[in-house]
């Protein structure tokens, strides 16, 4: 039974059902699989180019009842590019879902901080929120206009809820000229109440994200990216302090992160074990 | 819990009879830390070598039913970096006896590692002459009794702390290394590494680990080990350790009447967490205590009683 639970989502062979350009870097793969169309938000996948590589993804889609999950990935090594070139019908291989999830609370007034690629995991948080009728500040960031994932997504998903949503860009192409932690600030500094802070992207924004959160005193959950092996807590490649991020994480809390602060922000580790420092 | 569970290996002395196996968490103080927190009673780092090594491309780790396939290519940050995990280790105390699980292309690699590592602070070494998946080191020096022999000597000349051998279960006859490193002064044997095994996607008819060949572990070796312990156990006088698919209390109790003193635990830490530890040894408590014995010691090799 205890070997069934190992076993029960392993290495499976799935076939894109379609391919949507996000960006002009970034593309979603659909692709059938019931396992993941019921993972949580947060939840990751390790995907397989067959032949070639395989690494972490988290799951930007969930729609169980077309029995689809979709990642959504940008093109950065040799992996993604030739992952890139895929088309509907053709194989990639899924394992997982794997991890925790963004924990859904009581929250009735929350903040959203993403940044590039990390919209993929708080888009799927951001439609359970939506149903909840949680009140959602959405912040997003990223270099230009042409880098913002997901900001027609987000406007559709919080269009009939209270909601606002406040895209910085780093070059000023679109929304506010920025980083999307100066917003984030400001907001926090006002008088309004928030009760949880969500944000995944970049480590130093949310390392960044963190420090608003503890000086505002608000509850804060992160998702952490890391370099990634067995994705079932055994083999350490991922882990920061005393945590795995694969099995304990990969979303973590403030003060989870508190304890690591020694590593969050700072370094992680190569595929050898040695540190590098986080620019 | 109490003496009862105590065992003394070569000189090291453990709270318990359960260790972190090699390859498993390992290469940051902080996760040897937690297991020992969890209730290991000593833990074995992962494989460190002369020099750091990224390990192979993923994937590099496969689920498959009953067990785990992996070939992870001994990643490692280096036996000089990792020192400093273990001073870290020894300066802030852990609790348990530290293993270092090393590795070489030669007898005189695994003596500069070992030695560099048990001057950190190391308590004991283990030799992994048994990786399956590696060229030139691991179970290709595992395999030839007179290499094992070679290698044991240099770390022991090299070395003035306990020097453990662990075995590969991949050759026709597991008596004859281990009898090899024991002759050769090693303090203790352990069996055994993963078993050389493989997994083929069939839609795209790809291998599917990165190196296509890899070892099994998990509950699909128990048998293997078992058999391998029980057979060692009969030829040679330094103590056993059992490894290979331990999931839970009754597979330690199964490896001590087989003639371990004590277990390591690794793949089961997947699907059980590290809690694993505190439940495999409250049921070998609860099992010495109902069947009357005295210590767990007292139930080493218990199963080769005529």
């Amino acid at each position: 039974m205890l070997d069934y639970r190992i076993a029960v989502n392993k290495m499976r062979t799935v076939q894109i059902v379609s391919v949507k350009e996000e960006t002009l870097k970034v593309k979603s793969f659909i692709f059938t699989d019931k396992l993941c169309a019921n993972a949580q938000p947060g939840q990751f996948v390790m995907v397989w180019i067959p032949g070639l590589d395989e690494v972490p993804m988290s799951l930007s889609f969930l729609n169980p009842n077309a029995s689809q999950a979709t990642i959504t990935v940008e093109r950065v090594g040799e992996a993604t590019t030739v992952l890139h070139k895929m088309k509907a019908r053709d194989t990639i291989g899924v394992r997982g879902p794997f991890g925790n999830s963004y924990a859904i609370t009581k929250a009735r007034n929350v903040m959203l901080v993403g940044g590039g690629t990390g919209l993929a995991s708080l888009a799927p948080l951001t439609e359970r929120l939506a149903k909840a009728e949680t009140k959602v500040t959405f912040l997003m960031g990223a270099k230009t206009q042409e880098d913002l994932l997901f900001l027609d997504r987000i406007n559709q998903l919080l269009s009939g809820v209270k909601s606002r949503i406040i895209a910085t860009t780093e070059d000023g192409s679109y929304g506010v000229r920025g980083l999307v932690t100066e917003p984030a600030e400001k907001m926090l500094s006002q008088d309004e109440r928030f009760d949880m802070i969500y944000t995944c992207g970049p480590e130093q924004m949310m390392y960044k994200t963190l420090l608003l959160a503890e000086k505002f005193d608000v509850p804060f959950q992160a998702s952490l990216e890391r370099f990634m092996r067995c994705a079932i807590g055994l083999c350490g490649t991922c882990v920061i302090g005393k945590y795995r991020v694969c099995q304990d994480g990969p979303v973590f809390s403030g003060k989870q992160l508190r304890e690591v602060k020694d590593e969050f922000g700072h370094f992680r580790r190569g595929f050898d074990g040695r540190k590098t420092v986080l620019s | 819990m109490s003496n009862r569970l105590a065992v003394e290996i070569a000189g090291l002395r453990l709270s318990n009879p359960t260790m972190l196996a090699a390859g498993i968490l390992g290469l940051s103080a902080a996760t040897l830390r937690e297991a020992v927190k969890n209730g290991a009673g000593a833990v074995v780092t992962k494989s460190v070598g002369l020099k750091p090594r990224s390990g192979y491309a993923n994937p590099a780790v496969v689920q498959v039913n009953c067990g785990l396939l992996n070939a992870m290519g001994l990643p490692n940050p280096s036996a000089k970096y990792f020192a400093e995990e273990i001073r870290e280790l020894k300066k802030n105390g852990v609790g348990a006896p530290i293993i270092a699980s090393v590795f070489g292309f030669t007898a005189e690699e695994f003596a500069k590692a070992a030695s560099i590592l048990t001057r950190a602070g190391a308590d004991a070494v283990e030799l992994n002459v048994s990786c399956p998946h590696v060229e030139k080191t691991g179970s290709e020096i595992g395999q030839d009794p007179t290499l094992v022999s070679e290698v044991v000597k240099q770390v022991k000349g090299a070395v003035d702390k306990q020097v453990m051998v662990k075995l590969t279960p991949n050759v026709a006859n597991i008596v004859e290394t281990a009898e090899a490193g024991a002759k050769a002064g090693a303090d203790a044997v352990a069996a055994i590494n993963t078993v050389r095994a493989m997994a083929i996607d069939i839609d795209t008819a790809q291998p599917i680990l990165a190196n296509k060949i890899g070892g099994l572990s998990g509950s699909a070796v128990k048998p293997i080990a078992i058999r391998c312990v029980y057979e060692i156990y009969e030829a040679v006088k330094v103590p056993v350790i059992g490894c290979g698919g331990v999931t839970n209390w009754r597979d330690a109790v199964e490896f001590m009447l087989a003639g371990a003193s004590a277990v390591q635990i690794g793949t089961a830490i997947a699907s059980e967490g590290l809690v694993v530890f505190k439940s495999v040894i409250r049921g070998i408590d609860s099992y010495i205590r109902k069947k009357g014995f005295r210590s767990v010691r007292d139930i080493v090799g218990l199963s080769h009683r005529r």
